[in-house]
């Protein structure tokens, strides 16, 4: 093995070493410079002289293949790498400012508080394991903040990349990770399961608003084994203002078993920037953990524990997307949102973990001041509300995967588009206006998100007869119907 | 014949103009290399993969042996291979190319009866060829070998990750390329001598790092069994240590066509459909 170069002031491969800044178990880090790259430099120099643990090697080796791959806002971008042959480096980016781990002393925090910080986390998480990679090391110090406010994932040495080589497969014989936050099919050695980084990531929930970790900070396995068969006590037992949605969201990433969690980091992440549409189940209301005799028959009958079949991560998440369906309840027909349905229905017998989300806009005046009731009297966001739920309602979908948003906006389309690019939407059906009068004079809300979408888009029109038969009735009465705004 | 020379003319050509093709043997330059491993008498197969790798901007050919057997077009192969050789190829000697000229080689039925028919289509020279290939070649940190280094004559397959251990012990070669068993894997073993097994993706390249010994298993060009009937090779980027698993389709129904026309066993032809 090559003996260590790095000292400051050195130069290796073009990168000048700087300071030391921080020495721990597996590596070392220093701040390094490049007269061509301008960001911040750190180098992770791996610890693998004599005596040194072997994970420090295998750690290494999965961060130098694994980092060079990886782009985007939510990972440090890397900028080097050597191996071996003469010293063992990673150059990457240097994130401004402290992990997670400083914010330990202010814990518990305020509800909102956690719940704004975590869906970031939860969105860095999905960018990720749409990148084939689950980090496996989900805790408050993998975890920083841009300047900008996106969530950074960092230390990707226990990492799985669904496309390459898994270096830890053989290399531990107990799984190697941080305890507390350890997914329980961790322990039965599967790691090609995303769902385990929710599991990691509902403990910090769990920890950031109770206070307390939910499976203590047990360091043995048998320790850790028991939550293979014992859920932690509900955070509403821990605090009797716990509000009901966000007991829901923690104990639904704290399943035991995988299939019971969210199918998808993006769908944690919707339910948490939503917290008024999380359907509640029993897990809300829960005050005390399972009884005794569902423990036992979780403890006794490890067949219901067995890892499943390897799981494609790449197909889990494309059979778990989010569907949007832009529906028009004032102007659209009826043979529309008929049309729109059946398009609807089809995409979701394919997809049982998809959701779905109904939007409707709001057209806001661009000069006059708009009122939040009708002529009626009535609140016209509950109506659109009640219209939305009611023209879902044939698709029967069990409710946690289906809400409703109203969006006020001047301009639908932008605010489909938004809506789209916050919440991670895999697909947009929306319905062409069939008006031809209508749509010369207010320019078509469809092509504007077909041509501008971040992903898929159908735009979908009523069988042919009926669009006929409804554009000649449109335009006979489009004088009357055409808004003054 | 027009056809082949022009074929295995077009992925010389590719080679750096300024080098003559015999000086490459054995050097240090870093090239992409495109490793090829049974042919099987696939011609359609063949012409496919050498396409494909010309496209990726392949350098320098390997072939890891059994270039015959099975397949209806070993007249074709055998030549075509034999000029890549004169142009700087490497090719070492698989099993089926062996029993042309051993009788005492044990295969199974369908195997043998497609021995026996492809014996009697070679030429002298083209026999001599096969049996005079060497059975292992190493080059720099690189060792090609049909079937594993443990014992090559012994035609041992390499089917899980302790098949892989016993070759890479018997090796100091970084990474071993080997074939024969029609489809592709990738072993490595760490400095503390712990074991992965990975199947490959298409397409995806994978940095073959230093620290750790690797033995990739190329899948096969002319009859895959990974259930993906396209044709199967690989790339080695020599510098940046990428190795990228490719798959080409090709014409299958033609090549099953060649194999029932000639009267060999229907099975080889049905089994190409399938990739099985």
């Amino acid at each position: 093995m090559a003996k260590q170069l790095v000292t400051p002031g050195a130069e290796i491969d073009g990168f000048t070493v700087g300071e030391c800044v921080h020495s721990g178990g597996m590596a070392t880090l220093w701040s390094v410079t490049h007269p061509d790259i301008a960001v911040p430099l750190l180098m992770k120099i791996p610890r693998v002289s004599e005596g040194e643990d072997p994970a420090a090697i295998v750690s290494f080796e999965m961060e130098q293949m694994i980092l060079p791959r990886l782009s985007g806002p939510h990972v440090p971008s890397c900028f080097g790498t050597g191996d071996f042959a003469r010293q063992a480096y990673v150059v990457i980016e240097r994130i401004a400012g402290a992990t997670l781990y400083k914010r330990l002393p202010d814990l518990p925090l305020p509800y909102e508080e956690a719940r704004a910080l975590v869906g970031k986390i939860a969105l860095a998480l999905a960018d990720l394991h749409g990148q084939n990679v689950i980090h496996h090391d989900i805790k408050p110090s993998s975890i920083m903040f841009r300047d900008s406010g996106e969530a950074v994932l960092i230390d990707y040495g226990l990492s799985h990349h669904n496309q390459l080589p898994d270096l830890l497969q053989e290399e531990f014989r107990v799984p190697y990770g941080t305890a507390p936050y350890m997914a329980p099919e961790r322990l039965l050695g599967v790691r090609d399961d995303p769902r385990s980084d929710l599991f990691s990531l509902g403990v910090l929930l769990y920890f950031f608003t109770t206070g307390v970790r939910p499976f203590g900070e047990t360091e043995t396995l048998r320790g850790m084994k028991r939550r293979l068969w014992r859920d932690p006590q509900p955070p509403r037992k821990l605090k009797a203002d716990y509000p009901p949605w966000l007991q829901e969201i923690v104990l639904r990433c704290l399943e035991i078993d995988p299939v019971w969690r969210y199918p998808t980091a993006s769908q944690l992440a919707f339910d948490l920037g939503h917290p008024d549409q999380v359907r509640l189940t029993g897990r809300a209301e829960r005050l005390q953990r399972d009884p005794l005799s569902t423990v036992w028959r979780r403890r006794f009958n490890r067949e219901l524990t067995v890892p499943r079949a390897k799981a494609d991560l790449a197909a889990q998440l494309a059979s778990s997307p989010i569907v949007a369906v832009a529906l028009d309840t004032v102007e659209g027909s009826e043979e529309l949102h008929e049309a729109l349905r059946v398009t609807a229905t089809r995409i979701l017998a394919t997809l049982p973990s998809a959701r779905l989300a109904c939007v409707n806009v709001l057209k806001l005046g661009r000069i006059t001041i708009d009122r939040t009731l009708d002529e009626q009297g009535q609140n016209k966001h509950v109506d659109r509300m009640v219209a939305l739920r009611h023209w879902a309602s044939p698709l029967k979908l069990d409710e946690s995967r289906l809400t409703v948003h109203v969006l006020e906006a001047v301009d639908p389309a932008a605010a489909i588009l938004e809506f789209a690019d916050v919440n991670h939407v895999d697909h947009i059906v929306i319905g062409a206006r069939t008006g031809s009068m209508l749509r010369s004079l207010l320019g078509s809300v469809s092509a504007k998100v077909a041509a501008e979408a971040p992903c898929t888009v159908t735009v979908v029109r009523p069988p042919r007869r009926a669009a006929l038969a409804a554009a000649a009735s449109s335009e006979d009465s489009s004088s009357g119907v055409f808004p003054s705004t | 014949m027009e056809n082949r020379r022009s074929l295995a003319h077009a992925v010389l050509m590719s080679l750096k103009p300024e080098t003559e093709a015999g000086d490459r043997v054995g050097s240090e330059d870093c090239v992409l290399l495109g490793i090829f491993t049974d042919i099987h008498a696939n011609r359609q197969a063949f012409a496919a993969c050498l396409e494909a790798a010309r496209l990726r901007g392949v350098e320098r050919i390997i072939c890891l042996g059994d270039i015959v057997g099975y397949g209806a077009d070993p007249e074709w192969t055998v030549e075509t291979v034999m000029d890549l050789v004169e142009r700087g190829a490497i090719v070492v000697r698989g099993n089926h190319d062996n029993a042309i000229g051993s009788l005492s080689e044990s295969m199974n039925v369908e195997a043998q009866a497609a021995i026996e028919w492809t014996r009697g289509r070679l030429s002298a020279a083209q026999r001599r060829f096969l049996a005079e290939l060497p059975m292992m070649v190493a080059e720099d940190d690189r060792l090609y070998v049909h079937s594993e280094a443990s014992s090559p004559s012994r035609w041992r397959y390499v089917q899980s990750a302790p098949d892989a251990a016993r070759s890479m012990i018997a090796t100091d070669a970084l990474v071993t390329f080997c074939g024969h068993i029609h489809r592709p894997a990738l072993y490595s073993m760490s400095v503390t001598a712990k074991m992965t097994s990975f199947v490959p993706v298409a397409n995806v390249p994978v940095q073959l790092l230093r620290g750790r010994q690797w033995l990739a298993v190329v899948g096969s060009v002319g009859q895959p069994r990974d259930g993906d009937p396209s044709a199967c090779f690989v790339t080695f980027d020599t510098e940046s240590r990428e190795i990228t698993y490719c798959r080409a389709p090709y014409d299958v129904e033609a090549a099953a066509r060649r194999i029932r026309d000639n009267g060999l066993p229907l099975w080889l032809a049905e089994r190409l459909s399938v990739g099985r």
